[in-house]
């Protein structure tokens, strides 16, 4: 995973609420055995609107979207996340995020930042003329007129954003660990194997 | 004196493997369903690290997704191709992974083969008091055994394949707690849809929600499945009630559920997953089960919730500015006029199946509505999708397939089919479908389909009438 730290450009104001997985990659874009290549299907409904803003001269290609509440809620497909990730978005700013895309998101190093709804606001009147720069070692956005909003992120996210580093090669050097716990339960939790059929 | 503790608390302690100090613990997991269209690249990641699966006898592989629910074996036996090339790719990934890497597979060929949340239960690979994870976010289906299940996405997938545990924070916890008894009509469906109408679609985010009252204890296993399936969609991670004589009864003699003295000690350990009296929930909510109607969405989010006997509402009635914006985009998508009651919305398809309502009690409850019916000239396409071959079985035992067939609905071949149309099953643009599945959102059952979500009872009185219709009309 590619190192995130600081994100700054333009930003699609979106301000939509309660946006489902659904909306950012529908069903048929899933029978995909690979990782890439989903940005095409990405806002595929929306984006079927005239004058819609992903595809507007001025937005295209923005590293940041700001949305409404409760984004990403739905489904647990991770091809949300990689279908923002190949469109090129390496940030989303909203007031919250379904628990499900925000993990997914952190996962390939898609940057959830979590900001009142009245910041919110503020960014998408900026992002409608000006640029919007994230900044995750000091957690913070900030805007060309002053504006600062500081952020809260999980420390050990912000560790492994920040470094690149592979949740799973981390969670293997806890190996011992693990083979103790289950040690412990074929003990005390015999019956918890499932039969063979 | 111990700590008082909830149940989600009791779980969550047994399955921790070690903590950190920020909170993060690494947590066990006791089962892993895996299915054809989240796993393909988390294979693919476990392939380039050189890494194996840590635990394959925790795992179980089902497809279900993409399979199409018309006959997969010609007249001798043979496997008729998948016409969809992409769909056809997916499976055979999955057939090829799961020998691979040494997990069993239930296949298209096998009798157990269904929806992956219906599959588990009914295997008994389910069980009380168990961390249950798979790439999909019905997974909390399974937390009406009394299970920590929950949905993950595929970087988790590879991460619980490689090391059988997942990093996480504990969520808050809260009670929903539903008191009473419900009307005539009144199922689980409509409890959870009442729930998630009450809530909003992020009510739950954040927490684990438990189940609990008169109302939930008095559900059926399979009742309330169909409840803690939709914990999702109002944003809870996941959804419980507690185990009690019921679910050992269900799970008693199930194939992969444990047995002889095994069984003894499982459920003397299953008895006490139960919220020690007077502990602390971070928050409560309490819901008389009296209040609540046989049920039906009429926007695009699950939370638009209504009961049958309402009307649509209007935008402008709702407080929140952007809850009025987002209504306005959904009645514009649904077609539908602010102050049209429910019962007069026509609907040209029906849909009963998905890991919500495709259960043998779900499909019970619709054929008693149809029995002796027949579905309205308006109703175009209705079809009845059992959640396994075994639920299609059984079914089929009991003559539920000729009340379907009789009555002008297809009986097909099990999986998720028009819940979210994967495989050739989907709902035409611009009509409306009466559907047992739990997500109403834009283009969910294929590109500009219109989705209300209802009970089986209620889908079959649709069927009957041609519009949503109240189900107690057609009863008693």
């Amino acid at each position: 995973m590619n190192p995130v730290n600081t994100i700054s450009g333009k930003a699609y104001p979106f301000g939509l609420k309660n946006v489902d997985t659904d909306i950012i990659i529908p069903a048929h874009w899933l029978k995909t055995i690979s990782r890439t290549g989903l940005g095409n299907g990405a806002f595929e409904a929306l984006r079927k609107e005239p004058d819609n803003l992903f595809d507007s001269a001025e937005y295209a290609g923005s590293p940041i979207l700001i949305a409404g509440d409760n984004f990403g809620c739905g489904s647990s497909r991770e091809h949300a996340a990689w279908a923002l990730d190949d469109m090129g978005i390496q940030a989303v700013i909203a007031p919250s995020f379904s628990d499900i895309f925000s993990g997914n998101a952190f996962k390939n190093g898609l940057l959830t930042v979590v900001l009142p709804q009245e910041a919110v606001d503020r960014l998408m009147e900026v992002a409608k003329t000006d640029p919007i720069h994230i900044d995750l070692e000091n957690q913070v956005v900030t805007t060309p007129f002053q504006d600062r909003f500081t952020f809260e992120i999980d420390p050990f996210r912000k560790h492994c954003l920040l470094n690149g580093l592979d949740e799973i090669g981390l969670t293997m050097a806890s190996s011992d660990a693990i083979s103790a716990y289950e040690t412990r339960l074929n003990t005390e939790k015999p019956w918890l194997a499932p039969q063979m059929i | 004196m111990t700590q008082l503790r909830t149940l989600y608390q009791k779980i969550w302690d047994a399955h921790v493997v070690s903590a950190r100090d920020d909170g993060t613990c690494l947590i066990f997991i006791d089962r892993h369903l895996v299915h054809e269209v989240t796993s393909p690249q988390a294979f693919e990641g476990l392939r380039a690290a050189g890494r194996t699966v840590r635990r394959p006898d925790l795992t179980l592989a089902v497809p279900d997704h993409n399979l199409p629910t018309t006959a997969r074996r010609d007249a001798s036996g043979n496997r008729i191709p998948i016409t969809d090339p992409e769909s056809a790719q997916q499976l055979a990934a999955l057939e090829a992974n799961a020998p691979a890497f040494g997990i069993r597979y239930i296949g298209d060929a096998d009798a157990e083969q269904g929806i992956v949340h219906v599959v588990g239960p009914e295997q008994g690979f389910s069980l009380p008091g168990t961390t249950i994870v798979c790439g999909d976010s019905h997974t909390a289906c399974h937390g009406g055994l009394g299970a920590l299940a929950f949905g993950i996405g595929t970087s988790e997938v590879e991460h619980v394949l490689a090391t059988q545990t997942l990093q996480l924070k504990q969520s808050k916890s809260m009670e929903v707690r539903v008191e009473g008894e419900v009307g005539p009509g009144v199922t689980a469906k409509d409890i959870v849809l009442h729930i998630t109408g009450l809530l909003g679609a992020a009510g739950g985010t954040g927490y684990v929600i438990e189940y609990t009252g008169s109302a939930i204890r008095a559900l059926s296993i399979e009742g309330r499945l169909t409840v803690s399936n939709m914990a999702i969609e109002h944003g809870a991670r996941a959804g419980l009630c507690a185990p009690d004589e019921k679910t050992f009864a269900y799970l008693k003699g199930r194939p992969m559920a444990p047995k002889g003295a095994d069984w003894d000690a499982a459920v003397a350990y299953w008895q006490t997953l139960k919220t020690d009296p007077g502990a602390a929930y971070d928050k409560v909510v309490v819901i008389d089960a009296a209040d609540i109607a046989p049920s039906v969405t009429w926007g695009t989010s699950p939370e638009d919730v209504v009961p049958i006997t309402g009307s649509v509402p209007d935008p402008a009635s709702f407080a929140d500015p952007s809850k009025q914006e987002a209504a306005a985009k959904s009645l514009a998508y649904m077609g539908l006029k602010p102050g049209t009651p429910m019962h007069e919305v026509e609907v040209q398809n029906i849909f009963i199946g998905s890991c919500t309502n495709s259960r043998i009690e779900d499909l019970r409850a619709a054929a008693a509505i149809l029995k002796g019916r027949h579905k309205a000239d308006n109703v175009k396409w209705a079809i009845v999708v059992p959640g396994s071959g075994l639920v299609k079985a059984q079914a089929e035992a009991e003559g539920l397939d000729r009340i379907f067939i009789n009555a002008g609905l297809e009986w097909r071949e099990p999986g998720c089919s028009a819940c979210l149309g994967m495989n050739p099953d989907k709902v035409p643009a611009g009509e409306r479908c009466a559907s047992t599945s739990n997500r109403n959102f834009v283009g969910r059952q294929g590109p500009g389909a219109r989705t209300h979500l209802v009970s089986p009872a209620m889908a079959a009185a649709a069927a009957v009438t041609g519009r949503l219709t109240d189900v107690r009309e057609l009863i008693g």
